[in-house]
């Protein structure tokens, strides 16, 4: 008889809520009557995300040590139960906004399926604690997200969204891969914690396989110069998975990065900080001058996602218990913002027919004052200005970045928020300040459609935006309690 | 509580009147209730103020961001309630203003109007560095919009380039509050005094431009141009004030040695920004433009008030702040009710408006008349006392003051005189009516209580800085340099509990 690891269910409990989803959704996608066949697929992608999100909140409950589970594949811990929470919530939000998404073609079981699907395989990948199970979810995911952006094959820039981030994410993948085997190749181990201290800090094998393990990550974090795919990819996708992808992957992709880099490498430290503050620098730099001149609005927030990479890499940058708590802090409200923005941007395409542009969004806040106000909100989110959570996010990265003894970022990242309120803000300019077209106004007098599910996903983003302001302890509590068990 | 009930009072406004359908008349008149109850708030706090003592009064602290040791944390001290007196003051009157001109889309109007009182108020309460920081970019966030959308036709440019200065100055402050506040502590009534130039460089250069001080008030002309009048009132009567309290409150009392290293450089640019300021707003051709012009002369005097740094000139100070803040919100309003009659602001165009508009004529004559500091008015007070002051700290600093005031009267006259006498102009139509009632009630509450501090100027001078009051002044006894000091004690930095011992050991 084969011996088997014991199985701690719990650890695998809000992965496998959703896998349970995905195998729900696909099997609704045959059986069930064409006409009822959406309802049930997106019933049940809901409810795995639920289900995830309160096993997550059970299993960050009853994780107070953090330890090695399932022959140590898993790490059971609070950093991972966080991060699962993170996911599923914006899964969950993106699974209400991707109801009234429309399709010419009937693919509505598959798009539920493949969408629990991404939000299993990023759980698995948070909570991986060697770089086989890290490799396998991040495959996971990847691929239920390429088949994602390319679901809606007539449309051509989604066949070009899918295809570009399968080639450049595959491409990424395969660095990964060979990163870990340089780190397999120094240490004789792919147990995360086994190889801190296995070979000399200044080997050779190792250090290159640490930075090809580094730029596997900043592929998906879509930090620069890595962020190549991101702006096409944002914006041919359907609307409401570039939320996603901005809320969620992005933010696994930076956790796994620092708990790798911080359970595995910490002898090199130096080397990983100094990369991060470059990538950080980089990313900002580029980020910010590219979406300035942006007049896609999905585009533009694609370029502001990847200035937003540079301020979460301040918190690896600073390697720090203060930096894990920013970085877990900041990607909350970021998360909520992200899936909020694409909602209203998946609205104004619905109502239009056509992508949102920074023109066509002209009267957009005078039409649908409420949609307007979140979406200034969203705005003044990312842009870090207060009575968000966004500036708490802020303060919380530049005091890390400080403590760490890193003040010249502190000035980059003031002028990089500076040149990001040149976009952030032409948005609330086109929404408000723009006349809007006469003849287009005239036309437009029809009753708003108003999509019950779309309001409640972008109103509850608006209540974790602001309320992550005014009610900052607990979840300081919750990043304290996450950050406490990384080796930092 | 009382604080933060002046806080969350307008916040609760700004609520109600965002949700609250009807006609136009009805919003406006529920926000102006508002403003008027906040009103009745301050007075009732000034009424319980205890002038005496020198510690934060009404003060609330509860734990915000533990991590980093930030707190919401507010209270009022001396100078603060008079400046968050103005402030209601003025953002009454302004919201009246905007009831009578009836604004478009009211709801979201004074929504904002009573959010931008609610930061403001925020701003001169708070007594935690980041907490002051949210209310000082919270300013922002209205005064984009009510620009943006109720300005005038060039009111794009004029967002833009507003936003590009302030927030250039305010995001530079942020990373010096975020490194200062780490190092010395983030709640300023215990934080430690610093003495890096670097960091009171951050801190000066966002109140630099928001004040603004001579380089850094390229976006003043077309802000104050482009605004609604009322939030042109706001702009340069109050927010204008948010600077000059950045700078007593922090950057004097947090930096004395950068403070006292950089004074030459700050009463030096406050002079060149006071005189330039002056000839500006005697060449400006349009209305707003002298008003604007002058405002930055006048808040150069002010500046080189607080950086003389004595007794005299602070409470100078206070008194000029709140003089200018009430005058040019006047002006402003004013210059709103000839734009009004004739669509143009252009000097040009106007002329002759006194025949058979006595009422327009009086206002205007009596509030310049103010404005130039004419002797008996607070004005006058505000004025000769930062005069003294900067007299004491070098005669030579008062010679560009002296100048200004007489340069003051020139382009002040010159405003009345193109106003209302002369031919005619080509935009003055016959059937432009005189003042009517509902801005002369608006204008005239304002015009009162620039007469009240007329006849008591002393209300605020002596009851700003409150060690000051308790010891006999004497002037003569004490050299310039101690009495530096005496001014910085009185901002209350010790805490609230033993902030007394600071106006007793003088």
């Amino acid at each position: 008889m084969i011996r088997t690891p014991a199985i701690d269910w719990l650890t695998l409990a809000p992965s496998l809520a959703l896998l349970a989803a995905t195998i729900a959704s696909l099997m609704a996608a045959v059986l069930v009557p064409e006409r009822r066949r959406r309802n049930v697929s997106w019933f049940f992608c809901l409810a795995g995300y639920a289900g995830a999100f309160a096993a997550a909140a059970i299993l960050f409950d009853r994780s107070p040590h953090s330890r090695g589970v399932i022959a140590n594949a898993l790490f059971r811990d609070r950093y991972g139960a966080l991060a699962a929470m993170i996911v599923a919530g914006v899964g969950l939000l993106t699974t209400l906004v991707y109801y009234g998404e429309r399709s010419t073609v009937d693919r509505v079981g598959e798009r539920f399926a493949l969408l629990a699907s991404a939000g299993g395989g990023m759980i698995l990948f948070a909570q991986s604690a060697n770089l086989l199970t890290l490799f396998l979810g991040l495959e996971w995911l990847s691929i239920s997200l390429y088949v994602l952006c390319a679901l809606e094959r007539e449309r051509p820039e989604a066949i070009e969204a899918g295809f570009k981030y399968l080639i450049v994410g595959g491409f990424s993948s395969a660095i990964l891969v060979f990163g870990a085997a340089f780190v397999y190749g120094a240490t004789g181990t792919l147990n995360l914690a086994q190889i801190a201290g296995k070979a000399p800090s200044g080997d050779l094998f190792l250090i290159t396989g640490l930075a090809m393990i580094l730029v596997g990550f900043a592929f998906k974090a879509s930090a620069a110069p890595f962020h190549t795919w991101t702006p096409d990819v944002y914006q041919g996708a359907a609307t409401p998975v570039s939320g996603f992808m901005a809320g969620a992957t992005k933010a696994v992709a930076l956790l796994v990065a620092l708990r790798v880099l911080s359970v595995s490498f910490s002898a090199q430290e130096h080397l990983w900080t100094s990369a991060a503050a470059a990538l950080a620098v980089t990313s900002l730099v580029v980020g910010n001058l590219a979406a300035l001149a942006q007049r896609d609005l999905k585009r533009m927030l694609a370029y502001s996602s990847i200035s937003h990479a540079g301020f979460l890499l301040f918190a690896i940058t600073a390697a720090s218990s203060l930096g894990t708590r920013a970085l877990l802090y900041y990607l909350i409200p970021y998360g909520a913002a992200s899936v909020g923005v694409f909602a209203l941007a998946a609205l104004h395409e619905r109502e239009l027919g056509e992508p949102a542009t920074l023109d066509n969004l002209a009267g957009f806040g005078w039409r649908r004052p409420l949609s307007g106000i979140a979406l200034w909100i969203f705005m003044l989110s990312f842009a870090g200005f207060p009575l968000t959570g966004g500036f708490v996010g802020k303060v919380y990265l530049f005091a890390a970045a400080y403590r760490s003894g890193w003040t010249w970022l502190l000035i980059v990242g003031a002028v990089a928020t500076l040149v990001s309120l040149g976009y952030y803000l032409a948005v609330v300019r086109a929404i408000y300040m723009r006349p809007e077209p006469g003849e287009k106004a005239a036309a437009k007098e029809e009753p708003p459609l108003l999509d019950r599910m779309l309001s409640t996903a972008v109103f509850a983003a608006v209540i974790v935006t602001v309320g992550s302001f005014f009610a900052v302890q607990p979840l300081i509590d919750l990043a304290k309690h996450a950050a406490s068990q990384l080796p930092l | 509580m009382l604080t933060t009930a002046l806080i969350c009072l307008p916040l609760l406004g700004a609520l109600s009147v965002f949700l609250l359908p009807g006609p136009r008349m009805w919003v406006g008149s529920l926000a102006l209730f508002f403003s008027l109850a906040e009103l009745a708030l301050w007075v009732s706090s000034l009424i319980r103020f205890d002038f005496g003592s020198a510690r934060i009064q009404f003060e609330q602290q509860h734990s915000w961001i533990s991590d980093l040791g930030i707190s919401y944390h507010v209270g009022l001290f001396g100078f603060s309630l008079w400046l968050v007196g103005l402030t209601v003051v003025v953002m009454t009157a302004a919201i009246a203003y905007g009831l009578w001109s009836g604004r478009e889309r009211a709801n979201a109007y004074y929504a904002l109007m009573l959010l931008l009182l609610a930061a403001i108020v925020g701003v001169f309460t708070a007594q935690d560095l980041i907490l002051f920081y949210v209310a000082y970019e919270a300013m922002m966030i209205p005064l984009y919009v009510l620009i943006g959308v109720w300005g005038g036709a060039g009111r794009l440019r004029a967002t833009f380039k507003f936003v590009a200065y302030t927030m250039a100055g305010s995001l530079l402050m942020f990373a010096t509050i975020v490194i200062y506040g780490l190092s010395h502590g983030f709640d300023l009534a215990t934080a430690q005094q610093s003495g890096s130039v670097w960091l009171f460089l951050g801190f000066a250069a966002a109140f630099a431009v928001k004040a603004p001080l001579f380089p850094l008030h390229g976006w003043l002309a077309d802000a104050y141009r482009e605004s609604p009048p009322e939030v042109a009132a706001l702009l340069s009567g109050v927010i204008s004030k948010v600077a000059v309290f950045g700078f007593l409150r922090i950057a004097l009392t947090q930096f004395p040695g950068p403070t006292h290293d950089l004074r030459s450089l700050m009463l030096a640019l406050s002079a060149v920004g006071l005189v330039y300021g002056s000839l500006l707003a005697f060449r400006a051709p349009d209305i707003r433009g002298v008003v604007a012009y002058s405002s930055l002369a006048q808040m150069s005097l002010i500046g080189l008030g607080v950086f003389a740094q004595n007794e005299l000139s602070l409470s100078g100070s206070v008194l000029q702040m709140v003089n200018h803040g009430l005058v040019s919100a006047a002006l402003f309003l004013l210059a709103g009710v000839i734009e009004l009659r004739t669509s143009t602001g252009a000097l040009s165009r106007l002329g002759g408006m006194a025949r058979g508009r006595p009422i327009l004529a009086s206002l205007i004559i009596s509030i310049g008349v103010i404005s130039l500091a004419v002797p008996g008015s607070n004005a006058f007070a505000g004025e000769f006392l930062i005069l003294a002051g900067v007299f004491q700290q070098g005669w030579g600093w008062a010679i560009p003051g002296l100048v200004a005031m007489v340069l003051a009267a020139m382009y002040m006259l010159r405003l009345v005189s193109a106003l209302l006498h002369r031919e005619v102009g080509e935009a003055v139509t016959k059937k432009a009516p005189d003042v009517l009632l509902p801005e002369l009630c608006v204008i005239g509450a304002l015009l009162g209580c620039m007469l009240a501090l007329s006849v008591w100027p002393a209300a605020i001078s002596k009851h700003s800085f409150a060690c000051l009051s308790q010891p006999p002044v004497t002037s003569a006894g004490i050299s310039s340099q101690s009495k530096a000091q005496v001014g910085l004690a009185c901002v209350p930095r010790a805490g609230s509990t033993t902030a007394t011992t600071t106006g007793t050991a003088k």
